[in-house]
């Protein structure tokens, strides 16, 4: 006979989860997989919308960073009205917008989501485990938080037209510049956002050397990265090629346009979770999943182009001796790093006269195809769209961020709970080591299935059986 | 000796020329009253009855009903704007209208039209109806999922632009804007620049490739309630 527990919902993610642990007789956890409990649906109900309604339509299958779908669609209907390259206002005001989108994302998963197991340990009190204790205990960091999230969210909304579900990027351009007014509006506080950034990566970094053993033990596990790159090997979080790297850092395939993803990333179905299993099809299905988002990029990139993140990232890979860092905990310091990238990168782009221009919108042929990639904030996002003469959508599909983390999160699952709730009493505690693995790839687990919402995330842990033995969920 | 009428609307004196509609009256006299079918360059239609007033204590569309000397008008009252208000909630779920990712959203008559009365969210249950799009035309696509058939595009393609492209077919719930031609509108000889092509209050008839063009912020009613042109006009100030 076997035991299960249920965490169900798994909380402080994005989205709606649960986790089951299974242990057998003597109480050794013999499996454990992160589900996703969501149906979304948007590739097939975009089929014969028109292409230009795109952009602003697909957005919607998420409200954590629309900025990404709604970049990564309007990337891709680029290409569909034939136009391969936008005008520098144009790609300098997306950039913009999808560096302030960047910015808030990772400010509000570092302070609001995680920063409660980070500075009162993982099995502390469940009481102060919380946005609201680290708001009691650490005051001005609360308020950091919100005032970066905040920063973000208004470059977003002067370039996408609003916080949410803007409609600024379009097929070949953007419909608006940046004005004067709002350019020195955020002039004026970008340098305290520097600052900030630069506290908010001292935290991160400090957290990860002070508790590197923990590091070590804790969702450690050897996998193959995968990015954008610039031409130049730097860190491009808008546009460039793809690069995957093996465990050792050895390039598993490097500049590959990404108009021909699918030569090269394949995805597959299980029956316990309506998210896919993206993997590298010259690697096959077994061994071919790969990790995303910050830690993937840090890991992929030759360097970073702006001076205060490339002496963090090369801090950071002195760690593992240029090797790839493969922690899970190490998410975090990668994630600040790229936190800081995203504030020199919009400090360059409003002292850039460009985005004054008036030229928004460049015109071209029309395709039938296109893909769009973006670096989302927590990794590559794939959108791939078929268009019929009559400007009708026939096919889209959608490789999200998270998808491509879905194995790398279930073995993290699988890691800490074999580790920490074998043979042991389950506390909340040591259920919240789980929730910890998982929140360090910072999973969107709305817009990343092609999956019916109930919300957050739930442990259960099953007998042999499949009996329900305990089920923690931090509702 | 003047032909002019005087009849008053919420007990503002207005002046009217003989043959006048109230609601052509109460446009001249700067005095506002939500519509969505009438519109200046066609014949009235008084369908969707957003324009009723009361005349003497009768219910009426203003858009059709001719002003009479002495007429006391009533539009902006607790009851008739109740009444609009229950109007134009009916209208949007009995369409699939998704303001959130419409192009439409900040230039549509039905949305400021819906703000203006108060209605910021959704009363009754979604219809959900099954309609299609036509995106066979090179310049125009039809979105029949938005369509409120106010007969603005058929009344145009008729009157002004002397075709006949669009007709009403089918009856009560099942009705809809057809067009005139076996199948698709490509079939039909409308052509872009038609007034039919840009009449529409919603987005059912758009133009191809706009989409999202004009930024939010600067479309026609981000920035003031629809009716504000009308009544900048106001003579009695």
């Amino acid at each position: 006979m076997t035991n299960k527990i249920t965490i169900e919902p798994v909380t402080r993610v994005e989205g709606h989860g649960k986790v089951t642990i299974h242990l057998d007789d003597n109480k050794q956890v013999t499996d454990a997989k992160l589900h996703i409990v969501e149906f979304r649906g948007f590739e097939r109900f975009i089929q014969g919308r028109p292409f230009w309604e795109v952009p602003v339509t697909i957005q919607r299958l998420c409200g954590i960073c629309p900025v990404s779908h709604h970049l990564a669609a309007a990337k891709a209907m680029d290409l569909i009205v034939g136009v391969d390259k936008l005008t520098p206002t144009a790609e300098k005001m997306r950039r913009l917008m999808h560096y302030g989108q960047m910015y808030q994302s990772h400010a509000l998963h570092f302070f609001h989501l995680c920063s409660p197991d980070l500075l009162f340990g993982f099995d502390a009190d469940v009481a102060i485990r919380n946005v609201v204790g680290v708001a009691a205990k650490y005051p001005e960091l609360a308020v950091q938080g919100v005032m970066m999230r905040k920063y973000g969210q208004e470059v977003i909304k002067a370039t996408a037209g609003k916080k949410i579900h803007g409609t600024g990027a379009i097929p070949g351009g953007i419909n608006k510049n940046l004005s004067i007014a709002e350019r020195d509006e955020f002039l004026k506080d970008i340098d305290q956002q520097m600052e900030w950034a630069k506290g908010a990566l001292k935290i991160a970094k400090d957290y990860t050397v002070e508790n590197i053993e923990l590091a070590k033990e804790f969702a450690n596990f050897e996998s193959s990265h995968l990015s954008l790159i610039r031409e130049d090997g730097a860190m491009d979080l808008y546009h460039g090629n793809l690069r995957a790297i093996d465990k050792d850092g050895n390039k598993i395939f490097d500049q590959v346009d990404y108009q021909g993803y699918h030569k090269y990333i394949a995805e597959e179905v299980r029956d316990w979770s309506y998210m896919k299993f993206p993997f590298i099809k010259s690697i096959g299905n077994e061994n071919g999943w790969y990790r995303v988002g910050p830690l993937s990029r840090v890991n992929t990139a030759d360097f970073i182009d702006t001076p205060l993140a490339e002496e963090a990232r090369k801090e950071f890979m002195a760690v593992t001796a240029g090797k790839p860092n493969h922690l899970s905990l190490a998410y975090h310091w990668a994630r600040m790093i790229e936190l800081l990238h995203s504030a020199e990168k919009i400090k360059d782009l409003l002292n850039d006269a460009d985005l004054q221009g008036e030229d928004l919108v460049v015109k071209g042929d029309r395709r039938e195809e296109g893909v769009g990639l973006i670096e989302a904030p927590r990794g590559t996002l794939f959108h791939h769209y078929k268009v019929n003469e009559d400007d009708q959508v026939t096919m889209c599909n959608l490789i999200v961020s998270t998808t491509s983390n879905n194995e790398p999160m279930n073995r993290a699952v699988a890691s800490v709970a074999k580790k920490y709730l074998s043979g042991v009493e389950i506390t909340e505690g040591l259920l919240n080591h789980v929730e910890v693995a998982i929140r360090a790839y910072d999973p969107c687990l709305s817009c990343a299935t092609h999956a019916l919402g109930r919300m957050p995330l739930e442990v259960s842990v099953m007998d042999g059986s499949g009996n329900v033995l305990d089920r923690k969920s931090t509702k | 000796m003047s032909d002019k009428i005087k009849f008053t609307i919420d007990d503002v004196e207005i002046e009217a020329e003989a043959g006048q509609t109230i609601m052509q009256a109460a446009d001249a006299a700067g005095v506002y009253i939500p519509r969505l079918c009438a519109k200046n360059s066609l014949t009235p239609h008084g369908s969707c009855r957003v324009c009723t007033v009361k005349v003497n204590g009768r219910s009426q569309a203003s858009c059709t009903q001719p002003v009479a000397p002495g007429a006391k008008v009533e539009s902006e009252t607790e009851e008739i704007k109740a009444y609009r208000k229950s109007l134009v909630e009916m209208l949007f779920v009995e369409g699939n209208h998704y303001c959130m990712f419409c192009e439409k959203s900040g230039n549509c008559e039905l949305q400021a039209v819906a703000y203006r009365l108060g209605i910021d969210a959704p009363k009754h249950e979604y219809l959900f109806p099954a309609r299609d799009v036509d995106a066979s035309h090179p310049e125009i696509f039809i979105d029949r999922n938005r369509c409120i058939l106010c007969g603005r595009c058929v009344r145009a393609s008729k009157e002004l632009d002397k075709k006949n492209v669009f007709q009403f077919i089918g009856r009560g719930i099942h009705k809809q804007v057809a067009v005139n031609a076996d199948a698709k509108l490509s079939d039909t000889d409308l052509a872009g620049v038609d007034v039919a092509a840009s009449s529409c209050p919603v987005g059912a008839i758009l133009r191809k490739r706009v989409g999202f063009a004009i930024p939010v912020g600067q479309r026609l009613y981000d920035a003031q309630p629809i009716g504000s042109d009308i009544e900048a006009n106001r003579t009695d100030k």
